[in-house]
């Protein structure tokens, strides 16, 4: 029982959707991007279309595009991606769809009524990246403390000096090349290395 | 004297009778049941589990683990506190009964260990929230080294009882492998 190729499906998400784009991940991973105004419709056909029948949400994930070496197919810009990995049961394929939500009003529709184990996934990805699902019946931080300030996998994250008054580090404790915290005297700017290949 | 000149216990009750401070006998009681509170978090949980296994089995010194934290005198730290759990180590050792005792094992329980320079969320040392009696070094410190650690915390438990001495400096274990970072109370070697 062999499912869609690769190429079937994204063909089919591209007649509900004209802006989807197929993208190669560094390593030759294929994805699909869509943009986040047709997200429920892609998830929606992925689950529900007899021929795709993603049933199953694999993951959901997410992460900072800042600093990250553009290239043709995805020049660099500063969003914060969304990334779902689903797989059909029925099927045996499986399709990577990537959205891009702009840093500053950074939300994306939730898939949580379509697959309900996005509920926690989504609430992660709001957690650590600040993504605001609209739509999610519960969107609170899960992993942080509820009181945390900040989203600590964007990379332009500052680490906090301190939490409920306990510093973060020992008296007397230093180390040297530790992350800037809050606090911390601006860096020195040093002229960015050059590497083969990414500009 | 040999043993066969030892007087014979008769039937006399004043023959029958040891005489001993009970405060001594309370002690000994007391320090042969040490119940601590299992709250393992992370790796160096696993070599407490392994402290009470057969191989090590704490069991003979009288130290039985409890889930909860009523039945427990000694609590075991073993592992990474993160911010969001060190309000939870806090209200468990407030539930437990006086006099209560704290053993922080491993470097992260100690002082934050790997975690201490990179990470945002793990707490530099779990002193921070509870007075700690015992520190252990290590990544992990193997069981040796928690035994090590309860033997000390054993002779406190006896000082306390009988002499009403509460030592509030804490013991650290020595010759413990500590790899990562320093931990409060060992001298850091001259540069
Ligand atoms: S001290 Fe080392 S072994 Fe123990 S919890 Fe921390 S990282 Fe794990």
């Amino acid at each position: 029982m062999n499912g869609m190729t690769f190429e079937a499906i994204a063909a089919r998400i591209a007649q509900v959707c004209d802006e989807a784009m197929v993208v190669r991940s560094e390593n030759g991973q294929p994805f699909v991007r869509v943009p986040a105004a047709a997200l429920p419709r892609v998830a929606a056909l992925l689950r529900r279309d007899p021929a795709l029948l993603c049933d199953a949400l694999m993951d959901l994930t997410g992460y900072d595009r800042l600093k990250y070496p553009g290239n043709e197919a995805s020049p660099a810009n500063d969003a914060i991606a969304v990334v779902y990995l689903l797989f059909s049961q029925q099927h045996h394929h499986r399709v990577m769809l990537e959205v891009q939500a702009p840093r500053a009003l950074c939300s994306v529709p939730t898939v949580s009524g379509l697959w309900p184990a996005a509920l926690y996934f989504e609430r992660e990805v709001f957690d650590l990246l600040g993504v605001q699902f609209v739509g999610h019946p519960s969107l609170e931080r899960i992993l942080c403390p509820d009181d945390w300030v900040g989203h600590p996998l964007r990379k332009d994250y500052l680490y906090p000096a301190q939490y409920h008054g306990v510093p973060h580090l020992r008296e007397g404790q230093h180390f040297d090349g530790a992350p800037r915290r809050q606090g911390d005297p601006e860096p020195t700017p040093t002229p960015a290395p050059t590497k083969k290949g990414h500009p | 004297m040999a043993v066969a000149d030892l007087p014979k216990p008769g039937n006399d009750p004043h023959e029958q009778i040891v005489l001993t401070a009970v405060d001594e006998f309370l002690a000994w009681g007391k320090e042969n049941s040490l119940f601590y509170l299992l709250f393992a978090t992370a790796c160096c949980g696993i070599e407490l589990m392994q402290a009470g296994g057969p191989r090590y089995d704490v069991d003979r010194l009288g130290m039985i683990p409890r889930a909860t934290p009523r039945q427990a005198d000694l609590m075991i730290v073993a592992g990474t506190i993160t911010h969001k759990m060190a309000g939870v180590v806090r209200t468990l050792w407030e539930q437990m009964t006086e006099p209560r005792w704290v053993v922080s094992m491993g470097s992260c329980a100690n002082s934050g260990g790997p975690f201490s320079k990179w990470s945002y969320s793990v707490l530099n040392g779990v002193d921070k929230y509870v007075p700690v009696d015992v520190y252990i070094p290590g990544c992990p410190p193997r069981p040796e080294a928690l035994i090590d650690g309860v033997m000390a915390l054993r002779e406190r438990v006896r000082r306390y009882r009988t002499m009403g001495v509460r030592d509030r400096d804490p013991h650290v274990v020595q010759g413990a492998d500590c790899r990562f970072g320093s931990h409060p109370g060992k001298p850091e070697p001259q540069a």
